[in-house]
């Protein structure tokens, strides 16, 4: 086990790599830069710019100088918070932490990617989790209860759920949502960051579509394993139906869910980007499309590295997760 | 296992399997007909492309005809789907979403199926060093945050594809497209982040059926890879190849609409179901209509590609794709 995360580990570096090499020469080479964009700059002050900013060197000083930057020198994760809220603009800094610097933003003038991605990260990873706690929840009880009325009136109306829910796109639940609770019902704030309440509409709108496929996975899993022999067992020695379903079944049941999980959290990373859209959010995913428009070279690449090395981190625990669930997977 | 059941209900089907009554095929289209939820999915679909390719040229008003007295106004007789603050029908702009959407749908799915195919097929059938090597790639271009490099894509390479528009656009054919280049990178774009799960589920597939006789026999005969491949062994796994780009479809249309929610599909005056749900969300508190038909008409084409693909997949006793 031990030999398997560190080989996956190990993985990550080349893969990280070509991530960074690959954003890093996409931004430079296609036409159009950073300050090209509305009105037109004076060839003085765009040299000033360029110069300030390294782009005057040649292409392969620029990339070398940036591996070394983004490249961590230390390890010292405990010093993360260290400067938190001592101004109030940074929550954590890869800087002290790691090593990493992600170098200065174009758009936002005196600040740095991570300045940039420390404020605005932990209201996304805030969404995300609630999101992914709404899809498990909700889809796991769904799916249960679905396999165990199976062929029922309860059965076919949480498959037709789901498969509703895997179909509406979240860029039209989420408005729809909007309208009914927000500016009808009044029981939500139809936008914004502030309270609690607020980060109802944004994670159940996020959340839904997984919670269908998830509900959908676990019927499925569910369904398989009841029919085995080893619960016919469980059932002939007396067990109650509620411990067969939680002590004996669930376990190797939840196996397909598992597996949808690496592709569940990448898919709410990106819907991340609509959701903070439609309800303000001051988040990473909108920065990250707004940086992408305003070919903000350095917070495009910061929040691309960003996601890769959440997704690949968040694969490797989904991983293990299944091997722990399913110890045959080991000998393969 | 299971792959290797599917594969053995259909060992002679490369040979003419539609002039045979009696052929998988046949089974599976009368499987299919039974199942009544997507034999009306097929239905819907087919009448609604039809719909999008036929009836625009008819309606009274066309997509861009803008009239700003008009303005905002929910269904009516004349608009039955109402107009939107510049006084555009919603019907006429559905309909021509419909094209841009069910078009980028099919043919980013025909490139992915192109891609997926050629690559999962040529690592199966190759095996050892090569295979391993080529399925780890797969395994991890899984990894990566895919979505992403699409946005980054479609904005970076905007005035390569603004040029690319420009060149289409001298051919007398397609003169009138305005914006054909922007589509054409959405095919490119979207197909190639989509061949990952066909490439993986074609070599499967190939693994189990490059072992029968009938592929030592095609080796025996002195036949090339290239023949053996595309002749002997893709015919023999079309069943899981057909699921699962029905499948694609509504993937890629749902990946379609959530660039174009972000501003990054189709430009004005052209319009996709994405961009119009865009628009609709803006004005939704005013105008609910503009968003409630959109969402509607997009939501219920989702559903019923979704129903006929695992309709065909029931038909055709895949169970490859089923994860």
């Amino acid at each position: 086990m031990l030999r398997f995360i560190l080989r996956r580990l190990l993985e990550t570096i080349p893969v990280l790599l070509v991530i960074a090499t690959a954003t890093f020469f996409m931004l430079r080479l296609v036409p159009g830069g950073p300050f090209t964009a509305e009105k037109a700059v004076s060839p003085e002050i765009m040299k000033n710019l360029e110069a300030h900013y390294g782009l005057d060197r040649p292409l392969h000083r620029q990339y070398l100088a940036y591996l070394g930057d983004i490249a961590p020198k230390k390890f010292a994760p405990w010093r993360l918070f260290a400067d938190a809220d001592r101004d109030g603009s940074a929550d954590f800094n890869l800087q002290t932490a790691f090593g990493i610097d992600l170098g200065p933003s174009f758009k936002y003038p005196n600040r740095t990617v991570n300045e940039i991605i420390a404020g605005k990260l932990p209201a996304s990873l805030e969404l995300g989790l609630l999101a992914l706690g709404v899809a498990l929840a909700l889809g796991v009880t769904l799916g249960v209860l679905a396999a165990m009325k199976k062929n029922t009136v309860g059965d076919y109306a949480a498959s037709t759920f789901a498969m509703v829910g895997i179909c509406v796109p979240t860029f039209v639940m989420g408005p729809l949502f909007v309208l009914l609770f927000a500016l009808q019902l009044r029981w939500f704030n139809a936008s914004g960051w502030y309270f609690p309440a607020d980060r109802v509409l944004p994670a159940a709108t996020l959340g839904l579509v997984y919670a269908a496929y998830i509900a959908r996975l676990t019927r499925g899993g569910m369904l398989e394993v009841l029919n085995q022999d080893y619960i016919r067992t469980a059932r002939a020695k007396g067990a109650s139906e509620t411990r067969v379903v939680l002590r004996h079944s669930l376990r190797g049941g939840l196996l397909p869910v598992v597996t949808f999980l690496g592709p569940a959290i990448a898919g709410i990373i990106s819907g991340s980007f609509v959701i903070e859209t439609i309800f303000q959010i001051p988040g990473i995913g909108r920065e990250f499309v707004n940086s992408a428009f305003n070919r903000d070279y350095t917070l495009v690449s910061g929040t691309v590295l960003l996601y890769a090395l959440l997704i690949i981190a968040l694969n490797l625990v989904v991983d293990v997760v299944q091997v722990w669930l399913n110890p045959r997977l080991k000998f393969e | 296992m299971s792959s290797v059941t599917s594969v053995v209900k259909f060992p002679s089907s490369s040979a003419a399997p539609a002039a045979c009554p009696r052929s998988p095929w046949h089974d599976a289209w009368l499987r299919l007909r039974r199942n009544r939820l997507a034999v009306v999915s097929g239905v819907f679909v087919v009448l609604l492309a039809f719909a999008c390719l036929v009836i625009p040229p008819f309606l009274a008003h066309g997509y861009a005809d803008q009239n700003l007295a008009l303005g905002a106004k929910p269904p009516s007789a004349a608009h039955w789907l109402g107009t939107d603050e510049l006084g555009r029908d919603l019907l006429a702009r559905l309909l021509y979403g419909g094209r841009i959407s069910l078009m980028v749908g099919f043919v980013a799915s025909l490139v992915a199926l192109v891609i997926g195919v050629s690559y999962g097929a040529i690592a199966g059938y190759a095996g050892g060093k090569l295979d391993a090597f080529l399925m780890r790639v797969v395994d991890i271009l899984y990894a990566l945050p895919f979505t992403i490099f699409v946005i980054l894509i479609m904005v970076f390479l905007k005035q390569p594809m603004d040029q690319l528009d420009a060149w289409l656009r001298q051919f007398s054919l397609l003169q009138d497209l305005q914006g054909i280049g922007k589509i054409v990178g959405l095919f490119a774009a979207i197909g190639a982040v989509e061949w990952l799960t066909m490439a993986r589920i074609v070599r499967g597939q190939v693994l189990t059926v490059k072992k029968m006789e009938y592929i030592e026999a095609a080796r025996t005969l002195g036949y090339g890879h290239a023949r053996i491949i595309f002749r002997h062994i893709v015919p023999n796994i079309l069943g899981p190849i057909i699921v699962f780009t029905t499948l694609t479809i509504p993937a890629v249309m749902m990946l379609e609409s959530f660039l174009s929610f972000l501003g990054l599909g189709v430009d004005a005056p052209l319009s996709s179901w994405g961009t119009l749900i865009k628009d609709g969300a803006d004005k939704m508190e005013n105008y609910p209509w503009l968003l409630v038909f959109p969402g509607t008409v997009f939501a219920t084409t989702l559903l019923a590609l979704n129903l006929l693909g695992d309709g065909l997949r029931d038909a055709l006793d895949v169970r490859a794709a089923k994860d």
